[in-house]
């Protein structure tokens, strides 16, 4: 059980309101990820679920209760820290049993739900290390444990896995994703990683200036973002964004239109332009394009095959049905 | 960044040593400041009325007022440049890869944790003794006459037993400080065909200046109240008295409290003129 | 990196480095082997450096004539009892300033500093009042209590810088788990700073220890520390070297061997962390 309800929520520091009135629900047994960029407020929203923080105004109910005046170890919530947090003087089995142990738990109970949380996280093997001794995957694994063994009634991740190199996070973030398939658990996932939100959400929340620009399903974002900021923020490489005269033609002040619904081709098309650019990925190429009259530089997503270099003047032909279209507010325009 | 709950839990646990620190400042200041208004003999009829600022012209205007001022100026300034010059050395020399490093360091270190008694009446006794002292050996090994060291030189005497103690903590600090400097700084500055006195000129001391102010600082700080070191050697005599001595004395040898409350207040006055540098200092470190 | 240098260079720097280290270190060398000395041997000219008859009289003489072991007790509790209670004490409120931090943190924590400068001899008088009155005179309670004051500021700073290394959210973990703020303090932030405690205590110790303007003025005999045996040789009993080295030498021993674990500690401390 996790319905997690803000309404009206504000946070102020000292004058400076970091949050405007915000109300957002987050259904029982819902991933939701608050995405945006750095100081977006994303992770103060996040304490303030928590309840390390007051908040300014506003009321948070969790599970239809109201837990506003409630202190965080009483909200139900478990919590995995950026850092982890992990209590370095203590081995992993005794990190992971402090919550039952603060919970008074008979030693039995803590005992086997330790065993537990460490079979299915796979640290059997390293219950009697201390954190030091661990890889920062592990360590991430006995975070997670230190959570698990609460039975919460939601989950919190802040940036769980910006401290992990390139390849662990990958790996991480199928193990978090395969976790609440198991465990059917609310989960709010904090993340300034755009692919990690569109991968692991059943629902995004994209935070700017401590505003909700959009909620929605990952392809909801991706195929209907309500302004330029959601359209910008979501998908890589970026949009390519366009205004002036080719944009009137569509009836738009701005137009957008994703680099991978752009087709290339050496002979004809709508636009052109000089290749700048050309990042060979393998499985895919990207052409960085200049000269093209429309904006500074076109990005395009072009099959890995397709061999165009430095210099190279090339025909860009849009997709017409996908076709963004914003007005001078940067709102969308149906 | 905390909830308005753990802020006034926090403000209960400062508490105790808030009200404390409030309690042992103000207590005893405003007694001081209350003595210094009246003339006051314990042993001499006790409270005999308000003086106005009696006392604090007294107390300036007293023949022993200036030589006590020149005596604590000589022996805060000559212990000041002694252990920082020596102390830069010092640290310098340390810095240098050596063997035994660690041992040296101990050895340096070690007067800084001798009890002020017990070094002031070992320099006082074995080797400022005008007949067995080992001064006394030394001097006559060269065939010179021994020196009385503590009536004869006893400001001498007195800044070199200061500075044998204050010398360790100058070099530790400034050390310390030294072990800070990129050495990609001194070596950018030999490319560039700085020779040794010009790195140690523009690279090497420009990043002590902060190190050595903090030592002068609390150094002198320090060395504004010196007492156990006059306490057991001289007494005060021999032209030693300093402003804390003749404090001392007007309180506790004579119980004049009236004129030794003056007395306290200008030591006050001029220990907060010093700390303000201080703590000027500290607090923009705290920012960091 | 350090450049490598000639062994001759290092040879040098060796010799010069020892030279200065041992002449610095001689007073203290000189005391110790006086004190292994006849009081004759100890004025013998020329003086003797190694080659004497080592005994162990003047120790006992010490004792047995002027009570040693009760000054050292005395300086014992005295300087244990003020760095334990000014822990006590200090724990909490470096905990609030560093977990906590407020606007008004650094002005209390400067102000704190400040009390440290107020200069002994500017209140000498009504301490000595106070104490009359209170009758702590020559009391080991009253020493404590002063002493821990005195020290207060140094280890609420120490403790607060070390406190201030501990990431926030580990103990923001601990409250999520459920940890009572007594519970979070002993469990996590306490075994966590143990080393910072540790050298926070050790260098208040040997502060304590050596403090000689409040515990000269303030006790007579029932509560007299070692600084206060070690005044009483200012006498002409001083001219007994063998006998003054060997009270020293008890004097400062204990002292010298803990100063060595904490002069890392030393520069933190003394300087408010403004050296690092």
């Amino acid at each position: 059980m996790g319905r997690i309800q803000l309404k009206s929520v504000t946070k102020s520091f000292g004058d400076v309101q970091v949050i405007p009135p915000l109300d957002l629900t987050i259904q029982d047994g819902e991933f939701t990820v608050f995405v945006g960029p750095s100081g977006c407020g994303k992770s103060t929203l996040l304490r303030l679920i928590a309840g390390l923080e007051d908040i300014t105004s506003g009321s948070i109910d969790i599970d239809g209760a109201d837990a506003t005046d409630v202190p965080p170890a009483k909200r139900g919530l478990a919590m995995v820290f950026q850092s982890y947090a992990l209590y370095p003087h203590m081995t992993v089995r005794k990190n992971i049993a402090f919550p039952l142990r603060m919970a008074k738990l008979d030693q039995a109970e803590i005992d086997k739900r330790v065993e537990g949380a460490a079979s299915v996280l796979n640290l059997t093997d390293y219950l009697d290390r201390r954190p030091g001794q661990l890889s920062g995957g592990q360590r991430q694994r006995v975070a997670i444990g230190r959570a698990i063994v609460r039975e919460p009634a939601a989950f919190l991740f802040d940036e769980p896995l910006s401290n992990l190199d390139a390849a662990l996070r990958v790996g991480m973030r199928l193990e978090i994703s395969e976790l609440h398939e198991r465990l059917a658990t609310t989960m709010i996932y904090v993340t300034h990683d755009q692919v990690e939100a569109m991968t692991m959400a059943d629902k995004i929340v994209v935070l700017q200036a401590g505003v909700i620009e959009q909620v929605g399903s990952p392809l909801e974002l991706y195929r209907t973002p309500q302004n330029l900021f959601v359209a910008g923020f979501i998908g890589s490489p970026k949009m390519n964004f366009i205004e002036g005269e080719e944009a009137s033609k569509h009836g738009a002040h701005t137009i957008g239109i994703r680099p991978e619904h752009i087709a290339v081709s050496d002979s004809e098309g709508t636009w052109s332009g000089k290749v700048s650019v050309s990042e060979h990925l393998g499985s895919d190429t990207f052409f960085h394009v200049h000269e093209t009259g429309l904006a500074e530089t076109i990005t395009v997503r072009a099959d890995g095959e397709v061999a165009f270099r430095h210099g190279d003047r090339i025909h860009l032909t849009p997709r017409a049905d996908v076709i963004h279209r914003f007005d001078e507010k940067g709102l969308r325009i149906e | 960044m905390a909830t308005q709950h753990s802020r006034s839990v926090a403000r209960l646990m400062m508490a105790p040593a808030v009200i404390l620190l409030l309690g042992w400042m103000l207590v005893p200041l405003t007694m001081t400041l209350y003595f210094s208004f009246k003339k006051y003999l314990p042993l001499r009829g006790g409270d005999l009325g308000w003086v106005g600022l009696d006392n604090y012209i007294r107390f300036v205007s007293s023949s022993s007022f200036w030589p006590a001022v020149q005596a604590t100026l000589v022996i805060v300034g000559g212990v000041l440049v002694i252990t920082v010059v020596l102390g830069i050395l010092l640290a310098m020399l340390l810095d240098q890869p050596m063997w035994g490093q660690g041992v040296v360091r101990i050895l340096v270190i070690a007067p800084f944790f001798v009890m002020p008694t017990v070094s002031a009446l070992v320099w006082k006794n074995m080797f400022m003794d005008p007949v067995n002292g080992l001064l006394a050996h030394l001097w006559r090994f060269f065939g010179a006459e021994p020196i009385s060291w503590l009536s004869e030189a006893s400001m001498t005497s007195i800044i070199m037993i200061v500075s044998w103690q204050w010398l360790p903590f100058a070099t530790l600090i400034l050390l310390t400080a030294i072990q800070s400097l990129d050495s990609e700084q001194l070596e950018a500055a030999e490319m560039d065909g700085a020779p040794p006195l010009k790195r140690f000129y523009h690279i090497i001391l420009p990043h002590l200046s902060r190190a050595i102010t903090i030592v002068i600082l609390i150094q002198t700080i320090f060395l504004l109240s010196i007492f156990a070191e006059i306490f057991v050697t001289t007494g005060g005599a021999f032209g030693t008295r300093t402003l804390t001595y003749l404090i001392f004395q007007r309180v506790l040898e004579s119980q004049n409290v009236g004129l030794g409350s003056a007395g306290g207040v200008y030591a006050i006055i001029l220990a907060n003129i010093v700390a303000i540098f201080l703590m000027r200092i500290v607090g923009k470190n705290l920012d960091a | 990196m350090a450049r490598a240098v000639t062994p001759r260079r290092k040879s040098l720097n060796t010799a010069l480095a020892w030279a200065v280290g041992l002449l610095i270190f001689f007073p203290i060398l000189w005391t110790i082997l006086t004190s292994f000395k006849t009081e004759a041997q100890a004025i013998a000219s020329p003086p003797l450096f190694l080659n004497f008859n080592w005994t162990l009289e003047n120790y006992a003489i010490v004792q047995e004539r002027s009570d040693y072991m009760r000054f050292l007790w005395n300086s014992v509790i005295i300087a244990g009892g003020s760095t334990v209670l000014g822990v006590i004490i200090a724990v909490p409120a470096a905990w609030a300033m560093a977990f906590v931090p407020s606007k008004r943190t650094k002005d209390i924590l400067l102000w704190m500093l400040s009390t440290k400068m107020l200069p002994a001899v500017g209140v000498l008088y009504p301490i000595y009042l106070l104490f009359i009155r209170l009758g702590l005179l020559d009391t080991r309670g009253g020493l404590v209590v002063v002493l821990m004051l005195i020290n207060l500021p140094i280890i609420v700073w120490m403790l607060y810088t070390y406190f201030r290394e501990i990431p926030g959210e580990i103990l923001e973990a601990a409250r999520m788990d459920g940890a009572t703020l007594k519970e979070e303090i002993l469990h996590i932030l306490t075994p966590m700073a143990v080393p910072g405690i540790a050298s926070t205590v050790l260098l208040n110790f040997i502060l304590a220890w050596n403090e000689a303007f409040w515990t000269l003025n303030l006790t007579a005999v029932d509560a007299a520390p070692l600084t206060a045996f070690i005044a009483s040789y200012s006498s002409p009993e001083g001219l007994f070297f063998a006998k003054l080295s060997a009270a020293s030498t008890m004097a400062i021993a204990p002292i010298l061997i803990l100063g060595w674990f904490s002069q890392k500690q030393l520069v933190r401390g003394l300087t408010f962390g403004a050296v690092k």
